[in-house]
């Protein structure tokens, strides 16, 4: 089974020049996160400039871009992990379902809780698998046996991964393959069951085969989630997005339906990117 | 012209490797000379020591006779300082790392504290005694009970254990408390589920390695004026004792007037290095066995 | 995908309640969260009060102490005789002692050390290296206790039986025994040093047919010398701070002299000797204790210091 996304033709939509300010047709899902005039800086280094963006419901939208483009910083934005780097300072807003999260006085665990990440490089924690998946319940509180167990369980189907792991649950996380580990990674960020899942290059480590699976996953999940995934793989973007927008130097070039980007790009820049000449 | 002659320059070049070779050996003979020492060091406390080390020496009480003397008064002492060293160096080593490395916001206060835990770790131990005899024995009246010594030898070994707990910490990955924070976890879920948790190897070899400097330190107990006269068993804290080393320093002084002191002193020494043997293989076994590999 | 059983079943555990429900019964995790900062900074601050601890006590009782003896008198006295009917507080014989047997443990410690480091480091194949490292480490782990037995009951009979004219009690056979001693950090602290050199360097003069040997001491040694000058420095500080293996094995004379055959006291021997012997608080001999103590602290505090420097600059150059 193959991604349906890239293959279902959407209706040709309207094409602003505009970056972000890309009109959506009436039937598109409810916009979850909102992107206003949103500046990041490290240091002195103006990492992202005046970006606008906004996602909606039950979409996957591809983050695609060169190196150094301010892709993952964006994405990290989206819950505040940036901040983990010491230095980092930021204007304008970014509302998630209407209130803005880049607030001071906004709870950055409560964001996080209902906004899952995956991460470039699978990071199970050095525990067993079952304990990978209960740690996001435990630390919310969850501490009945039974409630973790079922949690466990669903959550490793949502991932695809129950039957693999279903005779091995107290093994060490680290025994799995790179491929496991990250669909244990997204099993422990369903855990909690977000509303977005956060992915930052997730398949940047894998091999082929494990990447075709992450990608089939992310089929699924839409169904329930709404995806943001950072990509440096442009045929990924094409085959499992719904939108892609295109970052260079800190900035969103364009933003746009996924066939649209990929057929016909309206700035020069991103079909130079698109058709390879850098990057 | 040639300005290199070749047969010369071969002739030099002989010499010049023989030089190299022989100063090889030279090099290995010095790094021999500190093994060799020990070596000597080792079979002449062991030939002295062996012989009066049985059973009833480490189970007797201590008696000037040296044929009836007996160690288990230190021992027991060693072990009380032992109960009190733990649980202050781990609590506060360990709180310190976790605050230097986790919470502390890089910054004046922080390298101010940091320079001071490494100037710390090198005033010499007997300037610890005065601390401990000022402090703890007189102002807080505690006298020369274990409790006083087990708070003047945390303090001693606190910076190695601050600082060994520091690199534990560090040495964590990053993209696990990614992974934490990812999920909503709050910092000290983080840290108490996911750093600590994966850095408790590399802090118990630490702590283990400062306890076994503790346990063998002398000096700060001579301040303190610890005796290792015949009292009676320390049964607590707040009990006058004598430890393994005090032990073994009055019996070395006293050996220049009886010779049998020496011996006790020897075979007081097998016990000390034993214990401090097993410490350090528990260590290394912890650091083998339980370290993860990222 | 082989073997997808099953979607995400949608039954009766709703996590997304139940947080939201444990959330709102959560405030005492907010206030652990603001408070463990805060304990932690107070456990962190333990060490400062240490160092504050350390300086008032010496400070204030040697204070005491200057108030009945001179300081001028005290640091340019050659005479010690606290015990006297007419006590004299001179603190030369002991800072005598303590040079003395710091120069004698770094003659000891500086070539055999510096030898072991250029072994280690240039010479030894890596399974060598990991057998000959641990071994020295041993060598670092001994109580200094047992050094002090050693000197007392061996070193310092074989030399009386080499030259006889040797005391019993001397500076010379602890001095030694002390440089044993401190052989593995000034050869660990060195090594380091020379094994940061970059092979590029050696590479260079290896390349135009220079020996080992050459390379080692034209290039890495000169390359690695401020690591090496921190490590000496280091050694003498742990020389200066040594205490039982002097108070056992040289005795309690305080003889002014340069003479190594003789029995010498240090200033750690000193302050071992006096509050040992039950000095009752607030006499001349008590406060003696704090004015020599905070001599030897700052001695070691100045060491210290210039070893980080000199080894900070090191770092740098690269």
């Amino acid at each position: 089974m193959m991604s349906q996304s890239s293959v279902k033709s959407k209706r040709p939509v309207k094409i602003n020049p505009e970056a972000g300010s890309f009109k959506e047709p009436e039937t598109a899902g409810k916009v979850v996160y909102d992107t206003k005039e949103l500046n990041l800086w490290y240091s002195e280094t103006h990492a992202l400039k005046d970006v606008n963006l906004s996602f909606r419901e039950k979409e996957v939208t591809a983050i695609i871009g060169p190196s150094g483009c301010g892709k993952s910083t964006y994405i990290k934005t989206l819950n505040r992990m940036v901040e983990l780097v010491p230095g980092v300072r930021t204007t304008g807003e970014i509302t998630y379902k209407g209130k803005n999260i880049l607030d001071r006085s906004f709870k950055v665990e409560e964001l996080r809780t209902k906004v899952g990440m995956v991460f470039q490089k699978p990071n199970p924690f050095p525990k067993s698998i079952y304990e990978n998946i209960a740690y996001g319940p435990k630390i919310h509180g969850i501490r009945n046996k039974k409630v973790l167990d079922e949690i466990v369980e669903r959550s490793l189907r949502g991932a695809y991964i129950w039957d693999e792991v279903k005779d091995r649950l107290n093994e060490n996380a680290y025994g799995l393959s790179g491929g496991q580990q990250q669909r244990l990674c997204i099993a422990r960020c369903l855990a909690i069951e977000p509303e977005v899942i956060l992915m930052d290059e997730p398949t940047s480590a894998l091999d082929p085969k494990s990447t075709l699976r992450i990608e089939e996953l992310v089929q699924e999940l839409k169904k329930e989630y709404s995806i943001i995934i950072v990509t440096h793989n442009m045929q990924q973007a094409a085959r499992i997005s719904d939108k892609t927008a295109f970052f260079l130097n800190g900035e969103v070039i364009e933003f746009n339906e996924t066939n649209t980007i990929f057929t016909n790009p309206a700035d020069s820049r991103t079909e130079d990117y698109i058709s390879g000449r850098f990057g | 012209m040639n300005q290199v002659n070749a047969t010369k320059m071969e002739k030099r070049m002989n010499a010049r490797i023989r030089k190299n070779n022989l100063l090889k050996g030279v090099f290995l003979l010095a790094t021999l000379f500190g093994l060799a020492v020990l070596a000597i060091l080792l079979v002449r406390v062991v030939t002295q020591g062996a012989a009066w080390l049985d059973w009833d020496f480490i189970t007797g009480r201590l008696s000037t006779s040296a044929d009836r003397a007996g160690i288990m008064g230190a021992i027991l002492g060693t072990m009380w300082l032992m109960v009190v060293v733990i649980p202050v160096t781990l609590i506060i080593g360990v709180g310190s790392a976790i605050y230097l490395e986790l919470y502390a916001k890089k910054g004046k206060l922080q390298s101010f504290i940091q320079t001071n835990i490494s100037n710390l770790a090198g005033v010499p131990s007997i300037v610890y005694g005065l601390l401990g005899l000022t402090i703890f024995s007189r102002a807080m009246g505690l006298g020369n009970a274990a409790l006083a010594g087990g708070l003047t030898l945390s303090l001693l070994v606190l910076p190695i254990l601050i600082v060994s707990s520091q690199e534990a910490i560090r040495a964590v990955p990053k993209y696990l408390a990614e992974a934490s924070f990812g999920m909503g976890a709050t910092k000290w879920q983080t840290i108490k589920n996911v750093i600590l948790p994966a850095s408790i190897p590399s802090i118990l070899t630490g702590a283990i390695l400062s306890l076994s400097r503790a346990i063998g330190e002398t000096a700060p107990l001579t301040v303190l004026g610890i005796p290792a006269l015949l009292i009676p068993f320390p049964e607590g804290l707040f009990d006058t004792f004598t430890a393994l080393p005090m032990q073994i320093y009055y019996w070395t002084l006293d050996s220049s007037l009886v010779k049998e002191y020496a011996y006790l002193a020897a075979a007081t020494i097998i016990v000390l290095l034993v214990l401090l043997f097993l410490l350090n293989s528990v260590a290394i076994f912890i650091r083998n066995k339980f370290q993860q590999r990222y | 995908m082989p073997t997808n059983s099953g979607k995400p079943k949608q039954n009766a555990v709703n996590v997304r309640e139940m947080i939201e429900e444990k959330r709102s019964s959560r405030n005492i995790s907010n206030i652990t969260e603001k408070l463990i900062p805060t304990i932690l900074f107070i456990i962190a601050s333990i060490s400062v009060l240490t160092t504050i601890g350390i300086i008032y006590t010496l400070l204030s009782e040697a204070i005491e102490f200057f108030k009945i003896v001179p300081i001028w008198e005290f640091f340019t006295g050659t005479v010690l005789k606290p015990l006297s009917q007419n006590p004299e507080f001179g603190v030369l014989p002991l800072i005598n002692g303590t040079i003395i047997s710091s120069l004698i443990a770094m003659l000891v410690a500086g070539p055999i050390g510096i030898m072991s480091a250029v072994y280690l480091s240039e010479y030894a194949s890596e399974r060598v290296r990991r057998v000959l490292k641990p071994l020295l480490e041993v060598l670092a782990g001994i109580p200094t206790i047992v050094y002090g037995f050693f000197a007392f009951t061996f070193v310092t009979p074989v030399i009386r039986s080499i030259f006889p004219a040797v005391d019993a009690t001397n500076i010379l056979s602890p001095g030694i025994v002390m440089g044993v001693m401190i052989i593995p950090m000034i050869a660990s602290l060195s090594e380091d040093a020379m094994t940061s050199v970059p092979n590029a360097m050696r590479e260079g003069s290896l390349a135009m047919g220079a020996t080992k040997l050459e390379t080692t001491f034209k290039v890495v040694i000169p390359a690695a010398f401020s690591g090496i000058i921190a490590s000496f420095v280091l050694g003498i500080s742990r020389a200066v701070g040594e205490t039982m293996i002097v108070t056992i094995a040289s005795g309690s004379s305080k003889n002014f002299t340069f003479d190594i055959t003789q029995s010498m006291q240090t200033m750690t021997a000193y302050i071992v000797e006096v509050s040992g012997g039950e000095a009752a608080a607030g006499t001349t001999i008590y406060y003696s204790l704090y004015a020599v103590a905070l001599t030897l602290f700052v001695f070691t505090l100045i060491m210290n210091l210039l070893a980080r420097y000199v080894s900070r600059k090191f770092r740098e150059e690269y």
